[in-house]
C-alpha cells in the first residue's frame, strides 16, 4: 500500500471510531448534536494554530511557542474587546498581537539566527508568568477575569446545533491555505524555502522575506485562536486558559505531515475528544459515575495515541529549524 | 635527528594543549558572560514591563533583593527554593546533552511528590530506612513517568516536546485525582496525608524551610556532573547530542542512550517532587491543587539554560533563581507587582539565551567599527 492509501485507510478508521463513539454516547444519554457542537468549538483554536504552523514549518521555521501565543492573545483579545466594547474588535486585536509575536519570532530566527526551539520554550515560559501578571495589572484580580456579556462573540443558531462564525472561517481558511500551498507560486516558494533555501535564493526570491511572512501569518492565525477562546467559547479568561492546546496543535501539525487540510481533520478529532470530556464532565447521571479528573485526561491520551499512529513515515522539510545564511 | 623530531613533537603538542586550555577557558568565559548578559536583559525587560503597567521597578527589585538576601534566614529560604529547581534543571540539561528537549520534568515532579506521599505516609519503617525508601520510591515513580515518552521517541520517533507535555497534563489530572480521592485524610480533601516523622528531612535553620534535603540535591547534581565528564556512558551521551553521525560511526547505541537520558531525568524530577513533600516544612504533604509542586519543571528549564546545561553551573543558577522566586513573593504586598512576574522574567532570560550569536555579533560589530 502506498503511504497516501495508508493515510486514507487510517482516516476512514478514524471516522468509523468517531461514529461508534457518537452512537455509544447517545446510548448513555449524551446528545450527539451537543457533542459535535462542543467538538467544533474546541477544534477552532487548535485548527487555527495548527494550520498556521503547517505553513510556517513548510517554510523551515518551527515555532513551538504556540501555547504562549495562545495565552497572551487570549488576554489581549479580552482587553481589546472591553476597550472597544465589541468582541470582533477583540478577535482582531488578538490576531494583531499574535502576528506581532510571530513577526518578532521570524525576525529573531531569520536574522538573529536564534535557536528556534529554545526561543519557543522561552515564549511559553514567559506567557505563563506574564498572563497572571497582566490579569492582575489590568483588572486587579488574581488569575481570572469575566468580561461583560455584551463584548462576547455570539454563536449562530442552526437547526442541528449552534456554531461560531469563526469556526466556519477556520474551515474556509484551511481550504484556502491548502490551495495556496499547492497551487500558487507563493506556495511553491514557501515549500522551496523549507526544502532548499539556496535554490530559492539563486532564483531571486528572498528566503528571509518568505520565512518572516509565514512566521507572521502563523502568529496571526494562532492569535485569532487565542482570542477566540475567551471571547467566543468560554466567555471569560483564566490564567491557564490554553491548557496545553498549543502543544496539541503541534501534535496536529506533525501528525498531518504539515498538510493544512489533514491538520484541520486532526484538530477536529482532538477537539471532539475535548468536547466529549467536557460534556461527560457536566452531564447529570454520567458525571457522578466517572471522576471528573480522569475524564479530563482523555484529550491528552487521544493526542498521544493519534500522534503515535500517524507519525510513521512522515517526511519533514530538509531545512527545518535551520537558519539560512547567504554567502557573502 | 631523532631527538629533533621528538622535540618538535613536544613543541607541537604543547602548543596544541595550550590552545586547548585557552579555547576551553575562553569558552567558559563566553558562556558566563552570555548568561550574565541574558540575566541583565531579562531583569531590564522585566523592569520595562513594570513601568508599562505603572509600577515602580526600583521599589519592586529592592524589596525582592531584601527578601532574598536580607538576613541569614532569608538566604536559607532562598536556598530552600533553589533545591527543587536544580533537580528539574538537571532533567532538562541531561536531555539537551543527549540532543533531546525533554520538558517532562513538570509531570514527573508531580508523580515524584505522589510517590513520596504514598511511601512516606503509608509505610511504617525505622527512621533512616524509611527516608531512603521514600526517596527511592519517589524517584522511581518520576522515572516511570518518563518511560513512555522515551519509548515513543525510540520506537516511533514521536517528538519528546509533544509527548512529555501530554504526559505533564495527564500527570496533572491524575495527581489531583489521587490526592482528592485516595491520599487525603478524613475531612481534609484539599491536602494529602502528611508524610510520617521518619520520612522527613531535618530542618537546618529554624525560621526557614531549608532542610538537609539540599545535600541530597547537590549530591545528585555532582553525581550527574561526574557521570557526564568521567564515565563512558556519559561520554556517549554527550557525543550523541553533539554529533549524532559521529556517535553512530563510533558504535554508540543511540536508543539506549536516549532511554537512559530520559530515565536519569525522571529520577531527578521525581526527587524534585519529593523534596517539596519530605523536605519542606510546615506541610510535609501535597496540596490538592498541586500548588507546592506546580511550575517547578518549567522554572527548571530556565535554570538549566542559565547554567549552560552544566550541573555545576546549574547549582549556581538555581540559587540565583531560588532567590528570585523567594524574594519575588515580597513584591506583591510591598510594591503591588504580581509575584508571577518572576516567571515572565525567566521566560525573557530564556529568549535572550536563544541567541548564541549575540556575543559574536557584538564582537563583529566592535571589530568593524573599532570600538
Amino acid at each position: 500500500m502506498t503511504r497516501k492509501v495508508k493515510t486514507q485507510v487510517k482516516i476512514l478508521l478514524g471516522v468509523v471510531v468517531l461514529a461508534i463513539v457518537l452512537i455509544v454516547a447517545w446510548h448513555f444519554g449524551l446528545n450527539p448534536g451537543a457533542l459535535i457542537e462542543a467538538g467544533l468549538l474546541a477544534m477552532t483554536p487548535l485548527a487555527l494554530a495548527a494550520i498556521g504552523e503547517c505553513i510556517n514549518e513548510k517554510a523551515g521555521v518551527v515555532n513551538i511557542g504556540l501555547e504562549g501565543i495562545l495565552l497572551i492573545t487570549a488576554v489581549a483579545g479580552v482587553y481589546g474587546a472591553e476597550l472597544a466594547g465589541n468582541g470582533y474588535v477583540g478577535l482582531l486585536v488578538g490576531m494583531i498581537v499574535g502576528a506581532l509575536i510571530g513577526f518578532l519570532f521570524g525576525l529573531a530566527s531569520v536574522y538573529g539566527r536564534a535557536d528556534q526551539i529554545v526561543a519557543g520554550i522561552g515564549i511559553n515560559v514567559f506567557a505563563v508568568g506574564f498572563v497572571p501578571y497582566v490579569i492582575m495589572a489590568l483588572w486587579a484580580f488574581p488569575g481570572i477575569h469575566i468580561p461583560p456579556k455584551e463584548v462576547l462573540v455570539p454563536l449562530i443558531s442552526t437547526p442541528l446545533m449552534r456554531i461560531s462564525a469563526i469556526t466556519i472561517l477556520t474551515i474556509i481558511l484551511g481550504i484556502l491555505l491548502h490551495y495556496m500551498l499547492h497551487r500558487t507560486p507563493l506556495g511553491l516558494r514557501i515549500k522551496a524555502a523549507g526544502e532548499m533555501p539556496m535554490a530559492l535564493d539563486v532564483a531571486g526570491v528572498r528566503v528571509d522575506y518568505v520565512r518572516i511572512f509565514t512566521a507572521t501569518l502563523g502568529g496571526a492565525l494562532t492569535g485569532l485562536g487565542g482570542a477566540f477562546m475567551p471571547l467566543a467559547w468560554f466567555g471569560g479568561i483564566v490564567k491557564e486558559i490554553s491548557a496545553g492546546r498549543g502543544f496539541i496543535a503541534l501534535a496536529c501539525v506533525v501528525s498531518s505531515g504539515l498538510e493544512p487540510l489533514l491538520a484541520l481533520a486532526f484538530a477536529f478529532l482532538f477537539g471532539f475528544a475535548e468536547g466529549l470530556a467536557y460534556t461527560v464532565a457536566v452531564t447529570p447521571g454520567v458525571k457522578e459515575a466517572v471522576p471528573y479528573h480522569l475524564v479530563l485526561m482523555i484529550p491528552y491520551i487521544v493526542t498521544l495515541l493519534v500522534v503515535t499512529i500517524f507519525i510513521g513515515g512522515r517526511r519533514f522539510p530538509r531545512a527545518m529549524a535551520t537558519p539560512y545564511v547567504r554567502e557573502e | 635527528m631523532k631527538h629533533d623530531t621528538v622535540n618538535f613533537l613536544k613543541v607541537v603538542l604543547s602548543i596544541h594543549l595550550g590552545a586547548l586550555v585557552v579555547t576551553r577557558l575562553s569558552k567558559i568565559v563566553t558562556d558566563i558572560s552570555q548568561s550574565l548578559l541574558a540575566l541583565v536583559a531579562g531583569l531590564l525587560a522585566g523592569a520595562l514591563l513594570m513601568v508599562a503597567y505603572g509600577y515602580d521597578p526600583l521599589l519592586a527589585y529592592s524589596v525582592l533583593f531584601r527578601g532574598a538576601f536580607g538576613s541569614i534566614t532569608d538566604f536559607a529560604e532562598s536556598l530552600s527554593f533553589a533545591v527543587p529547581l536544580m533537580l528539574t534543571a538537571i532533567t532538562f540539561a541531561i536531555g539537551v546533552k543527549a540532543g533531546l528537549f525533554n520538558i517532562g520534568a513538570e509531570g514527573q515532579a508531580y508523580m515524584g511528590a505522589i510517590g513520596a506521599v504514598i511511601a512516606g505516609a503509608f509505610l511504617t519503617l525505622p527512621s533512616g530506612i524509611h527516608l531512603a525508601v521514600t526517596v527511592i520510591f519517589a524517584m522511581l515513580l518520576g522515572a516511570l513517568w518518563a518511560v513512555v515518552p522515551a519509548l515513543l521517541k525510540i520506537t516511533r520517533g514521536v517528538h519528546e516536546v509533544i509527548s512529555t507535555i501530554m504526559f505533564n497534563w495527564i500527570a496533572y489530572h491524575l495527581a489531583m485525582y489521587l490526592v482528592l480521592y485516595h491520599l487525603s485524610g478524613p475531612g481534609r480533601a484539599e491536602v494529602s496525608l502528611p508524610v510520617k516523622e521518619t520520612a522527613r528531612f531535618t530542618v537546618i535553620l529554624s525560621g526557614a524551610s531549608l532542610t538537609t534535603v539540599i545535600y541530597v540535591a547537590v549530591a545528585f547534581c555532582i553525581a550527574t556532573y561526574l557521570f557526564l565528564s568521567a564515565t563512558k556512558a556519559g561520554y556517549e551521551l554527550k557525543l550523541l547530542g553533539e554529533n549524532p553521525d559521529a556517535a553512530r560511526y563510533a558504535g554508540v547505541n543511540a536508543k539506549k542512550v536516549v532511554f537512559s537520558s530520559f530515565i536519569i531525568g525522571g529520577f531527578a524530577a521525581g526527587l524534585a517532587g519529593a523534596t517539596q513533600v519530605m523536605g519542606r516544612p510546615p506541610t510535609w504533604a501535597l496540596y490538592g491543587t498541586l500548588g507546592n509542586v506546580m511550575g517547578l519543571g518549567f522554572d527548571g528549564i530556565g535554570v538549566a539554560l542559565i547554567g549552560r546545561n552544566n550541573p555545576i553551573g546549574i547549582i549556581i543558577a538555581a540559587i540565583f533563581f531560588g532567590a528570585l522566586a523567594n524574594g519575588g513573593r515580597y513584591m506583591e504586598p510591598y510594591s503591588g507587582v504580581c509575584s508571577e512576574l518572576v516567571r515572565a522574567i525567566n521566560g525573557l532570560i530564556i529568549i535572550a539565551l536563544a541567541f548564541p550569536e549575540i556575543i559574536a555579533m557584538i564582537k563583529r560589530y566592535r571589530m568593524r567599527y573599532k570600538i
